[in-house]
């Protein structure tokens, strides 16, 4: 995979139940509205080494960074993929992340 | 349908405790993830972009009434309240979690279920003909031999570690709704000069990245040789199918590699020394105690044609229209096959509620149906209908959701997950799916432009079909943008074709105007009597092309 050039952002699924979550300050959140904007490559790779701890540790798996790109509003996913990771399926607004708490795009 | 025997029972029985104990051993930390990926994918257990996402086998498409209703409480229980199914006759459900999966394989298990051969580098699933044992113009119920293959092939040492996964389907019908040629094996049932029932056998066909036709590999193997026939082809393939590149590793590549003769050649020469062993003949009791699995219902003897049945078809205008579209000619006169569209206008392509599931089982208890049928094109079916049942049962659809009458029309999409859900996939498909189906929702329309195909897939993988499609629709990632490829001339059915592409790829916003253009361009140029199929096949895409790319808006991407 090619290098993810910053703004970026931490994520991985947790083990026991496939849950998308989000690196804050050494642990895990739930959205990515919460989650730690890493405006610079060498925390990014920080984060993602303490993460592998977490994986031994069988809390997640497959953690990875991915574009992040920040506004004056926010920050938002670039892709696709992590746009639809971080609300849910978007055909179905009622069931994922977006079901529980709005999840801006 | 096919019961368990004990040894079945025992066998799934046990895979569930050692899949359990795996589960235990994974979250103790004995196990890495690199050490329990191939063990949960073994049991058809994915990760994808929500959730666990846990594939279930349906056997040739066959469901009894017990059956759904466990995969409705399932839904229920463990997942959000539907489940989808997908175009190799499988259910999936997408928000699973990893603990909760071996009580998930428990409760399957009671109802002789399991997720076996939905993974891996294995012989899949088998798949049938979801007319099965109904079809007028069936020589055999494929069942039979799909239930002799599978038998054949769990846990078959020798092709446990294939190079890649193997697809095989098995049709006894003359028209082919089993994409036999878009597998890595299939089988069709023949009848030689001489009476005798046979096999044609076909190998390296496949969709994916480098899609092929499947070639003939013999005209006719005997009814006892068929397992020393496929032994051989897996073995020729087993040997010498690559395994240093994963887009390279499919039989297909093999057989257009090394061509159909050589590969014709290696297979019978390998078939010889197996038959001549005598080792793996099919005895004539063992096939005649598997089709006693598989005997049809006990048919009324009724007249073919049904006085309740066109009365209602002369008064009740939507019952009419459901009839035009969703019922197939039935072998019994006064029976009908009746396919129950999974398609509503706007619906995901393929899923089903928990609430349907459970209904459709109290209508097969309360109308005598043993079991239902799931189709590869997201659809299911009722195999043995009265057709004067036909109008209760259409009430009972209706008041289920489960009414459309699209069959084969244009709104009638196969669609994979797609990007929604599928942590393979580069764009979305069910949206686009949804929009079609929405845009061309008119029913006098889309009588109008008839047998339509759109089959969709959200990557190059395939799971949607798009090579066999009339129209296919490919998503692709342009720098985490989806854009999406149109392809025209694919066919599936027994006049099996690869699809053609038309250029460069639309956005999500144009894809629908594309779509449209083309279909009124077949429209204006086809005979009486043209499919768009046949339309296409006669005039080229070009005439296509130039429409689809006529929109003001396309800038070529």
């Amino acid at each position: 995979m090619a290098k993810v050039q910053p703004p970026q952002a931490l994520t991985a699924n947790r083990l026991q139940t496939g849950d998308v979550v989000y690196w804050r300050g050494g642990d895990w959140v739930d959205y990515f509205m919460d989650a730690e904007i890493f405006p610079e490559s060498a925390a990014a790779d920080g984060a993602l080494k303490a993460a592998q701890q977490f994986v031994a540790d069988r809390v997640v798996v497959n953690p990875y960074l991915f574009p992040v790109r920040v506004t004056e509003d926010g920050a938002y996913p670039v892709e696709e993929r992590e746009i639809i990771r971080a609300g849910g399926p978007s055909i179905h607004p009622d069931l994922g992340k977006q079901a529980a708490r709005h999840v801006p795009v | 349908m096919y019961r368990y025997d004990e040894f079945d029972a025992t066998f799934v029985r046990e895979r569930v405790a050692q899949f359990r104990y795996q589960v235990e051993r994974r979250l103790a930390g004995e196990l890495t993830e690199d050490e329990f990926k191939p063990l949960r994918l073994m049991n058809g257990l994915y990760l994808q972009l929500h959730a666990y996402m846990l594939r279930i086998a349906v056997p040739y498409g066959t469901l009894s009434p017990e059956q759904l209703r466990m995969l409705a409480h399932i839904s229920r229980k463990y997942d959000k309240s539907y489940g989808h199914f997908t175009t190799r006759q499988n259910m999936q459900f997408h928000w699973m979690k990893l603990v909760d999966v071996p009580d998930v394989l428990a409760d399957l298990a009671t109802v002789e279920m399991h997720c076996l051969q939905t993974s891996g580098n294995c012989v899949r699933n088998v798949t049938a003909d979801h007319f099965a044992g109904a079809a007028a113009d069936e020589i055999e119920d494929p069942r039979i031999l799909a239930e002799i293959i599978r038998q054949w092939s769990t846990l078959h040492p020798e092709f446990s570690f294939l190079p890649r996964k193997f697809k095989i389907a098995v049709s006894g019908a003359k028209q082919d709704r089993a994409a036999l040629r878009f597998h890595d094996t299939a089988v069709e049932i023949v009848k030689n000069d001489a009476g005798e029932i046979g096999y044609r056998v076909y190998a390296g066909g496949g969709m994916g990245r480098t899609p092929y036709l499947g070639h003939v590999m013999t005209e006719f193997v005997a009814r006892e040789d068929l397992l020393a026939f496929l032994e051989a082809v897996l073995r020729v393939y087993n040997e010498a199918g690559r395994r240093d590149n994963l887009w390279k590793a499919r039989i297909k590549i093999l057989v257009n590699a090394i061509g159909p003769e050589e590969m014709r050649r290696r297979v019978h020469s390998e078939f010889e020394e197996i038959r001549q062993s005598g080792t793996l003949r099919l005895p004539d009791e063992e096939v005649a105690s598997i089709a006693a699995y598989f005997a049809p219902p006990e048919f009324e003897t009724l007249p073919d044609h049904s006085v309740e049945f066109e009365g209602t078809r002369a008064s009740d205008r939507e019952f009419a229209l459901w009839t035009e579209h969703n019922l197939h000619p039935h072998k019994q006169p006064g029976y009908a096959i009746a396919t129950i569209s999974l398609k509503g206008i706007g619906a995901v392509p393929g899923d089903i509620s928990a609430a349907q599931m459970d209904g459709l089982a109290d209508l097969l208890d309360d109308f005598g149906h043993k079991e239902i049928r799931v189709s590869h094109e997201q659809n299911v079916v009722l195999p043995h209908v009265r057709k004067k049942d036909l109008p209760a049962i259409f009430a009972r659809l209706k008041a289920l959701a489960l009414a459309t009458p699209n069959t084969g029309l244009i709104s009638d999409i196969i669609c994979c997950p797609g990007l929604d859900y599928c942590d393979l996939a580069n764009a979305r498909s069910i949206p686009i799916a949804q929009k079609l189906a929405t845009r061309f929702a008119d029913m006098e329309r889309q009588r109008d432009i008839g047998e339509l195909k759109i089959k969709i897939s959200g990557c190059i993988n395939a799971c949607g079909h798009h090579h066999a499609g009339h129209i296919g629709i490919l998503g692709v990632d342009k720098k985490g943008v989806e854009y999406y490829q149109l392809q025209l001339g694919g066919s599936g059915a027994e006049d099996a074709s690869i699809g053609e592409i038309l250029g460069p790829a639309f956005t999500a916003d144009e894809i629908g105007d594309a779509v449209e253009r083309v279909v009124d361009a077949y429209l204006e140029e086809r005979e009486r009597g043209e499919r768009f199929l046949d339309t296409v096949r006669r005039i080229g895409i070009a005439p296509f092309k130039t429409r689809a790319y006529a929109g003001d808006s396309h800038a070529a991407h």
